[in-house]
């Protein structure tokens, strides 16, 4: 197999069609069409939306990355795809795709985990990850906290968050200000004309007696609406600006006290955030100054790479295929609770063993 | 021609190989949860079995519904990812016809007849054709009790409302033998078919979320 394997990936657990393109670490292409405006008026993603939108948008997304990249399919190494954890429906809609370019192709398939896709991503900007390598994921669907010894098969939680993750707080904040959805980069936008110790709002979890590395943004949620709503009874107007910035100050704050916490207890010295809410800048100035105060060296992909993507499955897939990894089978399944200590779902029956006996693709 | 066919726009997975003359190879498995997982391991076997290389395929055929989305989403970017692998037209096929040309070759060619799939929600895809197997009505969904089919009819649509269709009776689900029989057909009279895209006839469910709830006690 090649040092440097030409993989393709592809990513639909959301509402944003992905389709990758990598060589080893470095990125050919990254095409991306996405269904978020067809679920504004929504408020959130409407899953059987996001699915009608998928299939429209697979074939065309496809040849859209492969002449970015400037190859042809047939020069594939081996086609990479997320099996979930997402919404079932739309996960389904890429996992067809990717088998029946795999097998038409006479490629390798490999179904990979799209929460180690997210922290994988990191190697097209900054190079292989080292071992371990602390992760934080913070997105509209997740928030954990991951310690990877090897990103292709070893992935532990150390913590997660009990209720909302932490961008479904920033959609719903969004929502109680008018700011509109997605939430995030208007909040982000909206807190840099406000103060970000205006408002004392809780910082959750995070008493002496709480689990050090898990999260909660419920509460948060909720005392930010109850102060926004007495705010509007008593007549007054509200501050938009300084409760976006309090708010978002409460969240960033929390994230990064504990991932910095969970470096500092498990002698790891590699930060890496990832997730949508990676992209939000108060976020990323925060972990770079408390990372610079603890000597852990902190990395970050550029907010494009952060939120979902293709190239993310396919750099998982490029580094499935370096470390000769058992691809998946032609029965894998979309798998919508997927377990992130499964960063891929390989193929392990007889048939699985007389197919690498055979030399993997070679059909 | 060689067609590949194969359909998931009801509980069957079912694929066939065709070479416009007659139906090579088929297969056919009921289990409506799993149409992702059976589909592409189908098709491989339905070629093995033909003995058919992949890249002497010169169509394929795929069910284009109406079914329950989201297995039917599974045979569509399935068909749309193979052909643009393989370089190959895609046609697409009212999976309905596709039942009412089976059901003409199983007796009830020269008589009027309604074809009805499940819809789920208490609800039937169905379709009217006349003796020469022409489609009259549909496609459309609605509730069985709605409707006046023809005196006789066919599919699980037709079987789960025996009050709403008394003269139903199989086949059931669709078979891709017939659908690959239709199209071949189809297009060895130079007729279109349709293009890959489903027939969902229903707009996605989406609720608009009330506006924002108040969380103080009023
Ligand atoms: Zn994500």
């Amino acid at each position: 197999m090649a040092d440097e394997p030409l993989v393709l990936g592809i990513e639909t657990s959301c509402d944003e069609t992905g389709v990758g393109i990598v060589r080893g670490t470095t990125l050919l292409a990254d095409a991306v069409a996405s269904s978020v405006n067809d679920h504004a008026r929504f408020g959130g993603v409407v899953p059987e939306i996001a699915s009608r939108a998928h299939l429209e948008a697979m074939v065309p997304t496809i040849q859209r990355a492969l002449d970015t990249a400037g190859i042809k399919a047939s020069d594939l190494d081996g086609i990479a795809v997320t099996a979930g954890p997402g919404l079932a429906g739309a996960l389904l809609v890429g996992v067809s795709a990717a088998k029946a370019y795999a097998w038409a192709l006479d490629k390798p398939l490999y179904g990979v985990n799209h929460l180690a896709s997210h922290i994988c991503v990191d190697q097209l900007e900054h190079g292989r990850l080292p071992s371990p390598t602390m992760a934080l994921l913070v997105s509209g669907g997740h928030s954990s906290l991951l310690l990877s010894e090897d990103i292709t098969s070893d992935v532990r939680p150390l913590g997660a968050t009990i209720d909302d993750a932490a961008g479904e707080a920033f959609d719903k904040v969004a929502r109680v200000l008018g700011l509109g959805f997605p939430g995030g980069p208007i909040v982000d936008r909206t807190a840099r004309e406000g103060d970000p110790k205006a408002i004392a709002f809780p910082r959750g979890l995070s008493g002496r007696n709480d689990p050090a590395y898990d999260f909660s943004f419920s509460g948060l949620k909720t005392a930010v609406a109850r102060w926004v709503e007495a705010k509007r009874r008593a007549g007054e107007e509200v501050p938009v600006a300084d409760v976006a910035a309090s708010f978002q100050e409460a969240v960033t704050d929390v994230l990064t006290r504990k991932a910095v916490k969970a470096c500092k207890d498990n002698g790891v010295d590699h930060l890496m955030i990832g997730g949508g809410v990676a992209a939000n800048s108060r976020l990323r100035e925060m972990a770079q100054q408390r990372c610079d105060r603890a000597g852990i060296r902190l990395r970050v992909p550029r907010p494009g790479l952060c939120t979902d993507n293709g190239a993310m499955v396919a750099a998982l897939g490029a580094e499935m295929v370096w470390r000769d990894r058992t691809p998946s089978a032609l029965d894998l399944s979309a798998d919508s609770s997927l377990p992130v200590t499964e960063t891929h779902v390989p193929h392990t029956d007889f048939h699985g063993q007389a197919y690498d006996a055979l030399g993997g693709g070679a059909a | 021609m060689l067609l590949l066919a194969f359909d998931t726009a009801t509980p069957a997975v079912t694929a066939a190989v065709h070479d416009g003359t007659a139906v090579l190879a088929e297969t056919h498995q009921v289990d409506a949860r799993r149409h992702g997982e059976l589909l592409l391991p189908a098709i491989d076997q339905v070629l093995r079995a033909a003995g058919v290389d992949k890249h002497r395929l010169t169509g394929i055929a795929v069910g284009v519904g109406p079914g329950p989305y989201t297995g039917l989403r599974v045979g569509l970017v399935t068909a749309a990812a193979l052909g643009h692998a393989l370089g190959l037209p895609v046609h697409g096929v009212c999976t309905l016809d596709a039942i009412a040309f089976q059901a003409r070759a199983e007796g009830l060619a020269g008589q009027p007849f309604t074809a009805a799939t499940d819809a789920r929600r208490k609800e039937v895809y169905w379709a009217s054709y006349d003796a020469e197997g022409r489609r009259t009505e549909g496609p459309a969904v609605d509730r069985p009790a709605e409707l006046t089919p023809q005196p006789r009819s066919v599919g699980a649509g037709a079987l789960l409302y025996p009050d709403a269709f008394p003269g139903g009776h199989g086949p059931e689900h669709v078979s891709a033998g017939a659908l690959a029989g239709f199209a071949a057909a189809e297009l060895a009279a130079g007729r279109e078919l349709l293009p890959n895209h489903p027939l969902y006839l229903r707009r996605p469910d989406a609720q608009v979320p009330a506006g924002y709830k108040a969380v103080l006690p009023a």
